[in-house]
């Protein structure tokens, strides 16, 4: 096995890092008496894709929620961009989350507002001395940016699965994240437009020269997108590595991902 | 590979905890609006939006709801003060009736079916889908742009859905009064309001202000805190007409008295 091997509950400890961008150090939580995350230490660095594998209900959606204050560990800290969220008051917290973008599974667009109000809402709430022409021309942008020039006129419900998760990605980038998370970006799609989500994710990630936290289970997914991979287990971390180590491991449990 | 078991022990809390975590859950929810409102941004042009889907949108239902009341009532009444040749008390009995108790509690209720119900479950649908969660990690308080603009709107709107609605059950009223005797429109009004004092329209308009802001938090509450998923909507919607229509009956006996007593 090539990947590196982790002990449950281990803390990676080593020197502070200029270029490290999030570090979750020891995180515990629970749900309604169920305890879903115990004791995981991530850390990612300026400019890193990180790909979080592992089963439905292993925690990994709630690792990722930990770092925008969304959730809040019970156990253990987030730091971002050196600040732990925990310790943040409200609106400190929501100066880090404008450097955050967050594409959710279902890709969360406001159902009562066309792609171009979605699009202009966190950016002319972020920028409130843009004129309207200025958002206008931002927005196209952004659509180009996901290649749905056309759609801006439509309702949410109006758009395909691929369509949403697009215009999803174009909301969240629309504000210039350093970091991007994503939770399960492909789920629900169909295998030519995953491959297309996650080729745009890498193009995206590209461009803008921004880290990014991909959670997902799908394998070609996590091979397109990631430089660096951990598998969590029962809300553990139970390997991590490049994704050609992993995918050489004879342990059968990181094995099955993989075949 | 070493195992560490980090599974934890808890206890599944009782049903009077249950209450008190819900009860505080909720003073927490409504004082955060007073701390909210005062503070920008505003979202103006949101609630204005809010306010025409809850008030202008509601004025069929209610106008039809307050003709057919004033009809009726009238209709049910007059046989008994015949009886005691007291007719011509019947617009300001009415009137009284109407004004002081009837179109405030009636228009709180469909109020409460129709709007509370909406913003029920359209924040538990936003909630389940993520739509509140994603404007949380937008930057944007969704506490403000979702809870403080329709609780203001229900606080404004409702009290003038009250207003408008005395004023078509007495129109109803009038036209309950025609079909058995004939009565000018002028002398209807002018019999009916000659009755009412300011003690009878003071109370019913500060207690409308109380049924709009209740039926306006409880249904953001309930829809905003929807937990699961889509049959979540359907409880909140259903928990938000439920626990208003409630509250409604207990503001109303709690204004009654504190009006009695002054």
């Amino acid at each position: 096995m090539k990947g590196k091997m982790y002990d449950y509950g281990n803390v990676n400890e080593s020197q502070p890092d200029e270029s490290l961008i999030v570090e979750m150090k020891n995180i515990h939580k629970s749900f309604d008496y169920v305890e879903v995350l115990k004791g995981v230490s991530i850390r990612v660095h300026k400019g890193e894709n990180l790909v979080v594998l592992g089963k439905s209900g292993s925690g990994k959606s709630v690792l990722i929620k930990c770092i925008v204050g969304l959730v809040y560990p019970d156990e253990g800290e987030v730091y971002v961009f050196g600040n732990n969220i925990s310790e943040l008051n409200y609106r400190t917290l929501n100066k880090i989350r404008v450097k955050i973008g967050f594409l959710f599974q279902s890709a969360a667009l406001y159902d009562s507002m066309t792609v171009r109000e979605n699009l202009a809402f966190p950016l002319k709430h972020h920028n409130k001395k843009l004129s309207n022409n200025e958002v206008g021309i931002v927005i196209d942008e952004a659509l180009d940016n996901v290649g749905l020039q056309d759609a801006a006129e439509k309702m949410p419900s109006e758009l395909s699965g691929g369509m949403s998760k697009r215009i999803g990605l174009a909301r969240t980038l629309i504000l210039n994240p350093e970091i991007m998370l994503y939770d399960e970006p492909t789920t629900g799609l169909d295998t030519g437009t995953a491959k297309e989500i996650s080729e745009l994710i890498v193009h995206l990630q590209k461009k803008n020269k921004i880290s990014s936290i991909i959670i997902t289970h799908d394998m070609a997914c996590a091979k397109i997108t990631a430089d660096r991979i951990v598998m969590l287990k029962d809300g553990m971390i139970y390997a991590e590595g490049k994704y050609e180590e992993l995918a050489a491991s004879e342990d059968e449990w990181v094995k099955s991902f993989f075949s | 590979m070493k195992t560490i078991e980090h599974q934890k022990t808890f206890e599944e809390p009782g049903y009077l905890k249950k209450i008190f975590t819900g009860t505080g859950d909720f003073i927490y929810f409504t004082s955060r609006f007073f701390k909210e409102v005062l503070k920008p941004p505003y979202f103006l042009k949101e609630t204005i939006r809010q306010c025409f889907q809850i008030g202008y949108k509601s004025l069929p239902l209610v106008a039809v709801t307050a003709f057919i009341i004033g009809l009726v009532l009238t209709l049910q009444s007059r046989p008994s003060l015949v009886q005691f040749g007291a007719e011509s008390l019947l617009p300001g009995m009415i009137s009284v009736s109407i004004i002081r108790e009837i179109g405030p509690v009636i228009t709180a209720i469909i109020c409460a079916g129709k709007i509370g119900s909406a913003i029920g479950a359209e924040l538990g649908s936003m909630r389940v889908t993520e739509q509140i969660e994603a404007m949380e990690v937008s930057a944007i308080n969704p506490y403000k742009y979702l809870v403080v603009t329709r609780v203001l709107a229900t606080t404004c709107m409702i009290p003038l859905l009250i207003v408008f609605t005395d004023a078509i059950g007495l129109y109803g009223s009038y036209t309950a009064m025609n079909i058995h005797s004939d009565i000018g429109l002028q002398r209807f009004f002018s019999e009916a309001l000659n009755h009412l004092d300011f003690s009878d329209i003071l109370p019913a308009l500060i207690k409308s202000i109380f049924f709009g802001f209740a039926t306006g938090i409880i249904g953001c509450y309930k829809g905003y805190n929807a937990k699961g998923g889509t049959e979540s909507v359907g409880r909140a919607a259903n928990a938000a007409v439920v626990s208003a229509s409630l509250a409604i009956f207990v503001i109303d006996m709690i204004v009654v008295q504190i009006t009695d007593f002054l």
